[in-house]
């Protein structure tokens, strides 16, 4: 069955076919349908909704409902994710799931409600305290805002962590048809971790401190090994990358405009490939490597290289030219500033 | 003989070394308190049920003496986190315990907003007029000329104000439905705050909602006093700023009545627009890029919504991309349509091989970027200054008369539909369209016919002008 949906209710709709239980969040432009869906359609679902104070308020209240083992989730932008960072950081000290969307909008500071991708370090590096990580995934249409909510909530719980879909304007304020999921997730008993208030959970013990060294530390290699063992849920997609000279790559709403880019160079009897990382962490590592190849990369991002230093921290070689095109400030990138890049790095190295 | 207190774990093995004894100074109110929590908990039978949230500070170690659920919760978030458990565990009992800098400073609007909302979980508010375990500073509690280690010449009401008493601005809230304030400075006052601390889990147990017990205890250590002292000063200073009273007792009326959600399922809620699954590739489909652009409320959205979701319901790749924000209340507004029989690419259009422009600001912004062999139509009544790229077909179109003849004069939009359809623009069997328009409507359906007469009308003005 299908829907034609907008970007941000396709998260809510895949919110609810994971089984999501809870939504806690505070209004923000471009993401706040996310929360009138999640209004609408949670209650008569069974499911709680609660419009926070603010999202401090809100990431604490997801820590409180996934101490309970319950699922749990939030949607907001920039600012909104900032203030959440030291939440997301005791998520991950405690080992609890969540699921927080951000639908970037531009910043820094208020910056404004266009599309942007600035806040890729802010996600993919941890904006929060310690040494910890956030599973992050980067949809690039409708069907995966909601397909990839539900994969964000399968991993949250499956590594008992907080998961992050890192979305942008474009995503949240675009219609497509969606391709309605089949089945509500199926989910493991959290009863050996959570509190919940019963007998099974009265010993269990949420938290993130240990006064001795040792101890934490022993934590701190603990969750490193958790986050080394996530690399096999790593996804991408490469496109058309088989006998490419130029490598595009980019991740969301750029991704869709490489795509286009590389469909028009092809016609113009161009080689070019579009790699798009799906997972921004685990990072897909080999599959960049193996689709950069021999080639020349070109990175597309609306930030300021932010994802382009990624690129180049996971490429082993880097011999060959790597250039960055991009837009800030709400402005999206054409199709044709695309086309001009590689175009030009096509014909340097002819 | 020694007895061990009920509701504490037998050996606080959570902590290494020490197996009896608690981690807190002598004279101190917290384990007093918290033996008064556990007593409470293991009289009322509620151990199974509880879920402790303790804060950080001296506190942060409730979790090694209490016998029942444990969370840990981050500085000044114990209520935040307590509002989100008791949401997913209604049925059980939560008690948040918070100190006042925790609670008065950084999670004061956590905890009022949570009061506020009347969330069902007992509150313990621990008042020593000071930081504790980061090290004897200032709170918002401390009382005026009280020296700290961050008011080292005495709390100056001029520039940090007075002692906040929160009970006093608790009691203004309508859903708490207890409130008392009490202290454990002797055995007399650790009476009453025993009886206090019962109700509110005797509340919790009850389900009847959040109550707030403020505790005022000692701490000998920041006081720079000993145990008697620092008593003293909580009995003959804190008290003077912080009274010891029931505020209020609300446990034997009716609470409000929520607003009934009828139930749903799934499948109605996240109700399917079409049949079948996932779209497949169409190689005899063209694509199309359309931008639809006028003022905001001439139904420039509704348009491209119309054509986006006739195309998709005969399974071709759609995309909808409208401009948003402050645009669309008031100004101008836009947005791209991309109809193709393979994925699409970029749901943004830099050259719309259909452009629909509703005003003047729209044709002049966007007539230059349609290439050639590309179509411009715009409401006649538009006057047209700038000119039209070579290789562009331009149709100026009656839309607005149209619409106004066949009495739905808001319905220039639907004019704009027929004449897209009847110049072949779209691709699809006008009837597809008319479905489409008519499902546009499903909300307000006074204004089908209306609509379907202005359709029917362009399409046949088109027929005779335009082709």
């Amino acid at each position: 069955m299908r829907k034609f949906a907008k970007g941000n209710e396709a998260v809510t709709i895949g919110a609810i076919y994971a089984g999501c239980d809870a939504y806690f969040g505070y209004p923000i432009t471009p993401a706040s349908e996310i929360a009138h869906t999640a209004a609408e359609y949670f209650p008569p679902l069974g499911k709680e909704f609660l419009q926070a104070e603010c999202e401090t308020a809100a990431i604490n209240m997801m820590y409180g409902a996934a101490s309970a083992g319950k699922l749990s989730m939030t949607a907001s932008s920039g600012p909104g994710i900032s203030l959440m960072q030291e939440g997301m950081s005791y998520l991950a000290g405690a080992q609890l799931p969540a699921v927080v969307v951000d639908v970037m909008r531009t910043g820094p500071g208020l910056g404004n409600i266009g599309p942007e991708q600035g806040d890729y370090n802010m996600a993919v590096k941890g904006g929060g305290h310690g040494n910890y990580r956030s599973i992050v995934l980067a949809p690039n249409s409708v069907q995966e805002m909601c397909d990839l909510t539900v994969r964000c909530f399968e991993l949250a719980l499956r590594y008992r962590n907080p998961a992050l879909l890192l979305a942008d304007a474009v995503l949240g304020q675009m219609m497509e048809s969606l391709t309605i999921p089949q089945g509500v997730m199926e989910r493991e008993d959290p009863s050996d971790w959570c509190v919940r208030g019963d007998p099974d959970t009265r010993e269990n013990l949420i938290c993130s401190i240990y006064l001795e060294p040792d101890l934490q530390e022993r934590h701190n290699w603990m969750l490193q090994d958790k986050y080394e063992s996530m690399q096999k849920e790593a996804m991408s997609e490469s496109y058309r990358c088989e006998d490419a000279e130029l490598l595009l790559t980019a991740y969301g709403s750029c991704a869709r405009i490489c795509r286009s880019a590389v469909d028009a160079l092809r016609d113009e009897g161009l080689r070019a490939g579009l790699f798009r990382p799906i997972s921004l962490y685990p990072f897909p590592r080999e599959e960049l490597n193996r689709a950069a190849a021999g080639k020349e990369v070109l990175v597309v991002e609306l930030s300021n290289g932010q994802y382009r230093d990624d690129v180049r921290l996971h490429l082993d070689a880097c011999d060959k030219r790597l250039e960055l095109a991009n837009r800030m400030g709400g402005n999206m990138i054409s199709v044709d500033e695309v086309l001009g890049r590689a175009r030009a790095m096509l014909e340097g190295s002819s | 003989m020694i007895v061990r207190s009920q509701g504490f774990y037998p050996e606080f093995e959570r902590k290494a070394g020490r197996k009896r004894t608690t981690h807190y100074c002598a004279g101190c109110g917290h384990g007093i308190i918290q033996k008064l929590i556990a007593e409470a908990m293991a009289d009322l039978g509620i151990q199974d049920d509880t879920v402790f949230v303790s804060p950080v500070g001296c506190a942060a170690f409730c979790y090694y003496y209490l016998d029942c659920g444990n969370v840990a919760g981050p500085h000044g978030r114990a209520a935040a986190v307590a509002s989100g458990l008791v949401r997913v565990i209604p049925d059980k009992i939560v008690v948040a315990y918070q100190g006042d800098g925790d609670l008065g400073a950084i999670g004061f609007n956590n905890a009022f907003q949570a009061a506020n909302r009347g969330d069902g979980f007992a509150h313990f508010f621990v008042n020593n007029a000071l930081y504790g375990m980061t090290g004897g500073q200032m709170a918002p509690t401390t009382l005026a000329g009280q020296k700290t280690t961050t008011s080292p010449y005495g709390r100056d009401v001029v520039s940090t104000g007075e002692p906040l008493k929160v009970c006093e601005v608790f009691d203004q809230l309508e859903r708490p439905v207890y409130i008392e304030r009490v202290s454990v400075a002797d055995s007399k006052r650790i009476m009453k705050a025993r009886k206090a601390i019962r109700k509110a889990l005797e509340i919790q147990k009850e389900g009847k909602g959040y109550a707030f017990v403020e505790i005022l205890s000692p701490c000998p250590t920041n006081m720079k006093a000993d145990a008697m002292g620092a008593a003293a000063f909580v009995s003959e200073e804190m008290e003077r700023a912080f009274p010891l009273r029931l505020f209020r007792d609300r446990s034997g009326e009716e609470p409000p009545r929520p607003i009934e959600v009828e139930a749903r399922s799934i499948d109605d809620i996240v109700s399917a627009d079409y049949e079948g699954d996932a779209i497949d590739d169409l190689p005899d489909v063209r694509e199309r890029r359309y931008k639809f652009s006028g003022f905001g409320g001439q139904g420039i959205l509704s348009l491209g919504l119309v054509i986006a979701d006739a195309a998709s319901e005969m399974g071709r790749h759609v995309s909808w991309f409208p401009s948003y924000g402050p645009e669309q209340r008031g100004g101008s507004a836009s947005c791209s349509v991309v109809v193709s029989g393979r994925e699409i690419g970029s749901p943004a259009i830099d050259h719309p091989d259909v452009l629909v422009a509703m005003n003047q600001p729209s044709l002049e912004r966007f007539l230059p970027t349609v290439p050639p062999g590309g179509v411009a139509i715009y409401e006649e009544s538009v006057p047209l200054e700038a000119t039209a790229p070579e290789g562009v077909t331009v149709h100026p179109f009656p839309a607005s008369r149209i619409a106004a003849e066949n009495g739905a004069p808001k319905a220039a939009n639907t004019a704009l539909l027929g004449c897209l359809v009847e110049l072949g623009l779209l691709d699809m069997p006008g009837e597809e369209l008319r479905r489409a328009l008519v499902r546009s409507f499903a909300a307000k359906p006074k204004l089908v016919e209306g609509n379907l007469a202005v359709f029917e009308a362009a399409r046949g003005h088109a027929r005779r002008e335009l082709l």
